[in-house]
């Protein structure tokens, strides 16, 4: 088991160098300059060439590239041209914002998702099956941004029940943390229950149909037992590959929650840095995700593991 | 249990007691996070929303864009303008204790010229030194004679910055800045929030009625503008045009508005590089036809709602610069169509660059429409912001949907624009006479002198047409009902002098 972690974990480095090179090479072949950006709107002649000797924007593009790992293997992702902070310091504000959205999200999409889909594949051609096939597929349906100033408007403005938005830590003000969190994080759940009712209600499907089901009810197992014990178990695999890429994903950025909900989190860092060309942000914020994916891939191979025990027979 | 229950009572009632006392907190909502806070390294307008309460400048300005004092009292000008004297008011200290003088003036301006991250280097060109003439007095030198510095003086370029602060923290300036303005920095957390609380020993403090201010970074306007309405902001800058409406009629609301200094225009290559080679960057005539199909003020109703101001030149219709005796020409297709003739079009395929949002598309759209009543094929090409400004610099552009933020003095809306050298003057725009008539301009300290050059320039430049300007934009702000005193300038900062909340 350590040493299939371990193999997986070093088979990403290459991975991670590749992703990289590619983010690195694909910025330059953006359009738009930097420093033209950054000079502001008098674009003084002396502030431009300033910009580019202090960022090497004039050395060749392989130079930067052996620059910018060279920092990387020490540690240090550079600075933001935009800000002068720290780009590690920018990752590590913005990454535990998005964890906790992305957390909430998963919690409310798995609590909502996987009794649907249970339950639609179990009753499945009853109006219940319907009616849950009918609102997943309006969650996958609805514009996430829409869904969102519409709760901002139903729930703000006329209920005055939670703030509209805005973001408080966890750990300064947990109430008003989840008071703020919860809109968003219901936004993106409600779209990530939908994928996973979907997914789930054809896994159960699937194995409703298989012999073992049979033989558990003709042994005269309860239904319930059967149906979580048996079927839900077996079921669970695909849907936990599922969940963690999804989790990946919420990791990248919910971009357009994020900013219609002003949290300051990853979405929103990638975004204003990929209009300024802030070039390290984006390196640092692409290699960052691309490493979160991984590690998000790895953790559900480690699941299989633990809910599969065939699995576990094999090494 | 009684007892926790009588603890909570008199907790409550000791917290209904405090509430009257309670803390002042001004919320207000920004269209975009700003940049570095120094005011020497800052590049975006926003920012300066944020040094309005932090930053005292030299002067300031007035609704009507007079220069009155700030922390300078008074100045005089010596006979051939190359000399400003400036006496500095007394008693002002910045929020570090250090005081203000001479000496940091002196130390400011050379900060504004030396620090080689400084984005104000161009605004205080002409200066050549500063000198202490008495502990609250400097005499600044100029090169030449230099009409704009003042207007200069009463932005960033005059924001003073504590000198201990400065040399201590260096380029690093902005992670904790430090002025004399009438709050004072207390933290930050990117794209999040910036708080400011009340400085104890403003020398005007008796105008302040908050005890902290937080500028939110909310940059959709819906959102914005859910956050007014639920009560999480007291106000906001910039509404959309298309709200305005709304906010007036709700009576819970206050709408304010003030005409930019700036303006939205198609800048066309006359002569960048290979691509202003075409008849439409050669032939001023077909940019007068162009110029002729439009109807600003339509546009200015189809798109803005009938809330901005429709205009020909770098001068909005309401300041005392704009040219009356060249005012924006009615829409007229007929002659439109006579003048392509003459250059020997019948109709002229025109590719034009515009942002990739949706009101400058919009926009975009209306005139494509109404250039294609006199046989112009307008294409639009939408770009990305950065991309366009780089193919903008580059010449790699035929006409150009862009707009310049506005500067407190003419100059800054024209000189840069429309002279050979000027720096951005993408157009590659080149007339000596107008070079002559500028320059002029930008060196007296006589307004009529000055007045008569621009409108000189501007008889010229209504032909020549290198910039096609369209509009000005209003700035437009929503406050809470509770709130009271605001007064809107054009040039779109929140001065938060005698604002209050009712009592």
């Amino acid at each position: 088991m350590l040493t299939f972690i371990a193999r997986r974990l070093l088979i990403a480095i290459p991975t991670l160098l590749l992703v990289s090179v590619f983010v690195f090479t694909l910025q330059k072949l953006l359009p738009g300059d930097p420093a033209l950006v950054l000079a502001g709107e008098e674009r003084d002649p002396e502030v431009l060439a300033f910009i580019r000797e202090k960022y090497r924007l004039n050395d060749p593009i392989f130079y930067q590239y052996a620059y910018w790992l060279g920092g990387l293997v020490q540690g240090d992702l550079g600075v933001s041209l935009r800000t002068n902070q720290p780009v590690l310091q920018l990752i590590l504000d913005k990454l535990p914002v998005t964890i906790q959205l992305a957390v909430m999200a998963m919690i409310i999409a798995m609590v909502i998702g996987i009794p649907a889909g249970i339950l639609s594949a179990v009753k499945k051609g009853s109006p219940v099956d319907y009616i849950a096939n009918f609102v997943a597929l309006s969650g996958l349906s609805i514009p996430n941004f829409w869904l969102g100033i519409m709760l901002i408007l139903l729930v703000s403005v006329e209920l005055g029940w939670l703030p509209a938005s805005g973001y408080a830590s966890p750990f300064e003000d947990p109430a008003r943390s989840f008071q703020t969190m919860i809109m968003p994080a219901f936004v993106l759940g409600t779209a990530l229950a939908a994928t996973l009712m979907r997914h789930t209600r054809s896994a159960m499907l699937g194995v409703l149909k298989a012999d073992y089901v049979r033989t558990a009810r003709a042994k005269g197992l309860g239904e319930r037992v059967v149906i979580l014990k048996h079927a839900f178990r077996n079921a669970l695999l695909p849907i936990v590959t599922l969940g963690a890429l999804l989790f990946g994903e919420l990791l990248a950025g919910a971009v357009l929650t994020e900013q219609i909900f002003t949290i300051p989190g990853f979405g929103k860092l990638i975004v204003d840095a990929v209009f300024t060309r802030d070039y390290a942000v984006v390196q640092g914020v692409v290699l960052c995700t691309a490493a979160g994916f991984i590690l998000m891939n790895l953790i559900a191979d480690v699941l299989y593991f633990l809910l599969n025990p065939r699995m576990r027979a094999t090494l | 249990m009684r007892q926790s229950l009588l603890a909570a009572l008199l907790l409550s009632a000791s917290a209904l007691i405090a509430l009257p006392a309670a803390a002042a907190d001004l919320r207000i909502g920004l269209q975009e996070d700003p940049d570095v806070l120094d005011p020497d390294q800052s590049r975006t307008f926003v920012g300066r929303i944020v040094y309005a309460s932090l930053c005292d400048k030299l002067v300031d300005i007035t609704p009507d864009l007079e220069i009155v004092p700030m922390l300078a009292t008074a100045w005089s000008w010596s006979e051939d303008g190359t000399v400003l004297t400036m006496d500095l008011r007394d008693g002002v200290t910045f929020h570090d204790g250090t005081a203000f003088d001479a000496e940091a003036v002196k130390v400011n301006i050379e900060r504004s010229k030396g620090l080689p991250e400084s984005r104000r280097k161009s605004e205080v060109q002409s200066i050549e030194s500063v000198e202490v003439t008495g502990p609250m007095q400097v005499k600044i030198t100029l090169a030449q004679p230099d009409a704009t510095l003042l207007a200069q003086l009463a932005d960033r370029a005059g924001m003073m910055v504590s000198p201990t602060a400065a040399s201590a923290a260096g380029a690093d300036f902005g992670s904790n800045p430090v002025c004399s303005g009438p709050f004072a920095f207390k933290e930050r957390v990117q794209q999040d929030r910036i708080v400011l609380t009340r400085f104890a020993d403003y020398w005007n403090a008796d105008a302040i009625h908050f005890d902290s201010v937080t500028f939110l970074p909310i940059p959709d306007t819906t959102v914005r503008l859910a956050n007014l309405r639920s009560g999480d902001l007291d106000m906001l800058e910039r509404l959309a045009a298309t709200d305005a409406a709304s906010v007036k009629e709700d009576t819970g609301l206050v709408y304010a508005d003030a005409v930019s200094l700036g303006y939205q225009g198609i800048t066309i290559n006359v002569d960048n590089g290979e691509r202003g080679n075409n008849p439409f960057g050669n032939d001023p005539r077909l940019r007068q036809a162009f110029e002729l199909t439009l109807d600003r003020d339509a546009i200015n109703q189809v798109v803005f709602e009938g809330v901005f101001a429709p205009g020909n030149q770098p001068f909005p219709p309401t300041s005392p610069w704009y040219d009356k005796e060249t005012p924006i020409p009615a829409r007229d297709i007929a002659k439109a169509k006579e003048l392509m003739k003459e250059a020997g079009h019948e109709t002229f395929e025109l590719e034009v660059q515009v942002a990739n949002n949706p009101v400058q598309t919009q926009l975009m759209q209306v005139v494509q429409s109404m250039a294609a009543e006199a046989g112009f094929v307008v294409k639009l090409k939408s770009m990305e912001f950065a991309s366009l400004l780089a193919d903008q610099t580059a010449g790699n552009y035929q006409a150009s949907q862009v707009g310049w933020s506005g500067r407190t003095d003419p100059d800054g809306n024209i000189h840069q624009f429309m002279t050979c050298k000027g720096g951005i003057n993408d157009s590659k725009y080149c007339n000596p006479e107008v070079d002559a008539l500028l320059d002029k301009a930008r060196t007296s300290n006589d307004i009529a002198t000055r007045k008569a050059s621009y409108d000189a320039a501007r008889k010229i430049l209504a032909k020549d047409l290198p910039i096609i300007y369209l509009y000005h934009q209003t700035w437009i702000w929503a406050l809470d009902g509770k709130v009271e005193g605001f007064v809107p300038y054009p040039d779109g900062m929140i001065r938060l002098q005698n604002v209050k909340f009712k009592s």
